[in-house]
């Protein structure tokens, strides 16, 4: 059993505080950092030239009239670099046997992707370079180019087109995980055989579209290769881990090269990536010995940072008359694009210790195949395998209850741990530490009105308002904190999931933190000041936070996975405390007392029993002068941490959502959304609810608005935001958040993460509301995006047959014909238009 | 090459400028006024909005040579002798802010709004901010620090106090 506090936090002085952030100033002031305002002496700038064919062999580059160009300094193309440039690197090989093509930053005779870099122009002006790149003569021979990501996995060196073809095949790893065999759970198949014969099985196939990540700031890279260091900033979330592969992947000695990451306008999973445009500008420097700079356009971006999500997914659910669930198959195909990326194939996997969620499945099994096709390449966006799971089983289990004529709250508690089960070891082996999924459900549905809504519906239905009211619920949970670095390596993935924090205290009292994480939004600087400034009981003005540059935060993990304040967070409680330890003899000395008979409370050293004591500023002094400390003390209060969690966190909610629909029309409106998220301890409630409304709405316009798309030539035709849909303040509307704390009980600060919670949530909560609202026309999917015209075809397409989808036994997995009818709509960039169903 | 004299934040520049180049590459490049920044290139993101004698424009779709003569007044010209504008102050106070790479081109606009229509609806301001892309804040935030600055809402504060207890 977890303990759900109320405001555990509230007593203490500054962490619960609602404090507003120390990044503001320059942001609101235009004093930013960003990498793209760097200009230095000298500076040369890079522009791509890039493929315009989805796949296609390079016949002839020429390059004279580039070159001819005034103020043109160099032109590259693959030739000029190969045997330099090595390949980009997949730090999680998911499997032994993966297929991983080369990745060369610059195509040397094939391109795999529209968008791929095949020449490079390096000039004097931004300009200069965009001109001559133009001039640039590319001689192509196109390719039949592999798309569709069903076609694609089915197709072999005989049968259809591959991404790749000399690599004989576009299966890139199948990985699994199933209950009986890691002795987790039993044996699934054996689950739905008994619900066939007596019980309920429902099976549904789910597309979860492609997205891009569409962070605001595109992203920049400056090299400075002048004096024996090269400097690098970079618009990245991980300078730790691109100063590591830019050594390993170019041979460069890694004490030789600096990486820093100013201020950075976004990221969202988008720029945890070693990229192509990096490496061109680190050879470019490196050649001509001046510093370089490549900042993307925001057309560029689109088409070439990388996507996420693209899943078909395959999900069946057993479950007994009464509706208690005893079995879980999941399959899965994941498209990975042209390329495999850092993160690649463990993208998907991820989601596989997440699709089980908060409920007691006894048998579980898990199967992924990765898919190489000529698209944009994909990794890690806002969730990163969790969203997905969590929308195939809170979309699938809203398609039980309504199989079993239950409503969906009603059988997700059936179901989910109860609050006195926990700890509890679920049947993919996790263990969640601490939950309440009972509180957040019933704060949630007093907040939303949930039976006022429902009784709404029943009338509207009955009445058969034109106007339809879909009730959407979404209760998830996810895994953050990534992530022990034992488990990481039981999952073949190159690096640990440590952090690192330094506290530096400065003789004048003030407080210098250094942290291996790296925002890029998240307001460290302020939560982490809040965080120490209780545990050493300094004001929170004096604490100073550094990070982002290798040369000042030396060791990190980086930012991403919603782990910087579990792991981050934990690592500088741990060098506080150490600041503590090591302060505590020296004071004794000074107060002439006994260690033992010292207590540090508030800032303060105080001799137990007298009103005898120093103030931390004054033993920092001290220790700085150093003219009378004990024997064998060394003469500083600085201490490092290096923290390597002992398992994750799980942070869950429940999330609702009111979508009302025309249903002559297919317009849809969101009409209410509530959420209740239980992340444990809160360090600053106003970041925690920045955090949740931007998550939800990005989650959202997976639900109603993004795809990115491709023609049949495997053209991105979403590649502006003119047809890329990030959703705009008239989009949305303003949300109802609340919060229910039962800490965590892996970290001294109880902490959860809330990074993704809303993103991972708000998916399935729309998208179950929209199906919600049309169960009375017999529809059980529309496809995301919802927009009016799928919706209306939905609606059109039913004719009130009821449940026909469901079916009794599992089908054949990935039937195309089967999924075309029964999802409205298809991948055509036709329906993705019209943004006219605002909320 | 094209003489301009321009007034950006009080300060008057005269430069020979392409008359290709755009005003928000004459702010950052010639200038040094890298407060305002480029987020997109179909002027569908707003985040280089600036004030042309009064009125935002997006400086991404405006010519340098098309500011001759005129005033400009960027996110770097708005906090006076070390007091912030009520705008900027209220985007702070809100929490409207996270990435902040949107903040500037959004400030911009709210304040024009404002500036058209001193007491907006929710609607009237989540319509009026509609040519700006934030990804990081849902914009929940956003419209509480235009209705504080507009004398509509006191604070972040009372936001949580009603949601969050």
């Amino acid at each position: 059993m977890t303990v759900t506090e109320d405001r555990p936090d509230a007593a203490r002085k500054e962490v619960g505080n609602d404090r507003r952030r120390k990044e503001d100033q320059r942001l609101i002031t235009g004093r930013t950092r960003w990498t793209d305002n760097i200009q230095l002496t000298g500076m040369l700038h890079v522009a791509m030239v890039r493929s315009p064919f989805a796949h296609a062999r390079i016949t002839g580059i020429d390059t004279t009239e580039a070159k001819a160009m005034p103020n043109v300094v160099l032109v590259l193309t693959g030739e000029d670099v190969k045997d330099e440039q090595g390949s980009l690197p997949n730090a999680w090989p998911i499997t032994p046997d993966q297929v991983t093509p080369d990745h060369p930053s610059i195509a040397v005779d094939r391109v795999a992707f529209a968008g791929e870099i095949v020449a490079v122009v390096i000039a004097r002006s931004a300009a200069e370079a965009r001109d001559a790149a133009e001039l640039v003569d590319v001689d192509y021979e196109e390719l039949p180019a592999a798309l569709d990501l069903r076609e694609a996995a089915a197709a072999d060196s005989a049968n259809g087109v591959l991404a790749h073809p000399a690599l004989g095949t576009n299966k890139s790893a199948f990985w699994q995980f199933d209950s009986a065999g890691a002795g987790t759970g039993g044996a699934v198949d054996d689950a739905i055989a008994e619900a066939q014969r007596d019980g309920v099985v429902v099976t549904r196939e789910f597309r979860q579209q492609r997205l891009i990540p569409a962070f605001m700031e595109p992203r920049s890279v400056v090299v400075d290769p002048t004096g024996e260091q090269m400097t690098v900033w970079s618009a990245t979330q991980i300078p730790h881990i691109l100063r590591f592969l830019f050594a390993a992947v170019l041979g460069i000695n890694e004490a030789k090269i600096r990486v820093i990451a100013p201020d950075v306008g976004g990221g969202f999973g988008g720029k945890l990536q070693c990229t192509p445009e990096e490496f061109i500008t680190i050879m470019a420097a490196r050649r001509i010995g001046k510093p370089v700079k490549y900042t993307e356009t925001r057309s560029e971006s689109l088409m070439a940072a990388h996507h996420g999500r693209d899943q078909w997914q395959k999900i069946t659910v057993a479950a007994t008359k009464d509706g208690t669930v005893t079995g879980l198959k999941v399959d899965l195909l994941a498209d990975l694009g042209a390329y495999v990326a850092i993160m690649g194939g463990g993208v998907p996997v991820l989601g596989a210790f997440i699709f089980n969620a908060i409920y007691k499945f006894p048998a579980y099994q898990f199967n992924c195949q990765t898919v190489l096709t000529n698209k944009t390449w994909t990794d890690a966006y806002r969730g990163a395998g969790r969203p997905e799971a969590t929308f195939g089983i809170e979309r699938i289990m809203d398609e039980l209850a309504n199989t079993l004529g239950m409503d969906p709250l009603e059988l997700r508690e059936k179901n989910w741990i109860r609050n006195d089960e926990f700890p509890f070891k679920t049947v993919t082996g996790m263990t969640y530490d601490s939950g309440d999924y009972e509180a957040a459900t019933a704060k949630a549905k007093e907040m939303f009105g949930y039976d006022e809504l429902r009784a709404e519906q029943k009338r509207r239905r009955e009445a058969k308002d034109p106007v339809q009211l879909g009730i959407g619920v979404s209760t998830f949970t996810e895994m953050c904190g990534l992530a022990p670095s034992r488990v990481l390596g039981s999952l073949d993935y190159g690096a640990g999931g440590w952090e690192s924090a330094s506290v530096r205290m400065l003789a004048t009292g003030k407080v210098e933190v250094v942290t291996g994480t790296t925002p890029h939004g998240q307001g460290h600087e302020t939560a982490w000041s809040q965080i120490v400034a209780d545990r050493l009981g300094v004001a929170f003005e004096d604490v100073e936070v550094l990070h982002g540059d290798t040369q000042i935060a030396s060791k990190g993990m980086d930012t991403y996975g919603s782990r910087s304040l579990v792991v981050g967070g934990e690592a500088l409680v741990k060098a506080a405390d150490k600041v503590i330890e090591k302060a505590r003899p020296i004071a004794a000395h000074l107060l002439e007392a006994s260690v033992d008979d010292l207590e540090f409370k508030a800032g303060r050293f105080g001799v137990r029993g007298t009103d005898k004591g120093l103030a931390m500023a004054e033993v920092a002094l001290a220790t700085f002068a150093a003219h009378n400390l004990p024997d064998g003390i060394e003469p500083t209060l600085d201490s490092d941490a290096t923290y390597d969690p002992v398992d994750f966190s799980f942070p869950h909610g429940t999330h609702l959502c009111a979508m009302e629909i025309d249903t002559e029309t297919g317009g849809l409106t969101m009409r209410k959304y509530v959420c209740v998220d239980d992340i444990g301890t809160i360090i600053n409630p106003l970041i925690v609810e920045g955090q949740v409304h931007g998550g939800l709405v990005q989650g959202i316009a997976q639900a109603l608005w993004e795809e990115a798309v491709h023609d049949d030539a495997g053209t991105l035709v979403s590649a502006s935001f003119v047809d890329y849909l990030v959703p705009t303040a008239a989009d949305t509307i303003s949300f109802e958040t609340g919060n229910t704390f039962s800490p965590s009980t892996t970290n001294t600060l109880g902490a959860k993460g809330v990074g993704e919670a809303g993103t991972i949530a708000s998916t399935p909560a729309v998208v179950n509301a929209v199906v919600d609202a049309l169960r009375p026309f017999g529809v059980d999917d529309v496809r995301m995006p919802c927009t009016p015209e799928r919706v209306w075809k939905a609606i059109h397409s039913h004719d009130g047959s009821g449940d026909a989808a469901t079916e009794g036994a599992a089908a054949p997995h990935f039937d195309e014909a089967d999924t075309a009818d029964r999802t409205a709509g298809s991948d055509g960039p036709d329906n993705t238009t019209g943004q006219e169903g605002s909320l | 090459m094209t003489r301009i004299s321009v007034t950006v934040d009080g300060a008057t520049y005269a430069d020979d400028v392409e008359p290709r180049m755009l005003l928000v590459h004459f702010l950052r490049e010639r200038l040094g006024k890298t407060g305002t920044v480029v987020g997109c290139d179909t002027s569908n993101c707003g985040a280089c909005t600036v004030h042309l004698d009064g009125r935002s424009v997006k400086s991404c779709n405006v010519l340098a040579v098309q500011a001759d003569g005129s005033e400009v007044t960027t996110i770097e010209g708005l906090a006076h002798d070390g007091e912030l504008h009520p705008m900027q102050a209220a985007f702070h106070e809100c929490h409207a802010l996270q990435c902040g790479y949107c903040t500037p081109g959004m400030i911009m606009q709210s304040i024009d709004l404002l500036n058209e229509n001193p007491t907006p609806t929710e609607e009237e301001i989540r319509s009026g901010l509609e040519g700006n892309l934030c990804r990081c804040t849902g914009y929940h935030n956003i419209v509480r620090a235009v209705q504080t600055a507009s004398g509509q809402q006191t604070s972040a504060s009372a936001t949580l106090e009603e949601t969050a207890s």
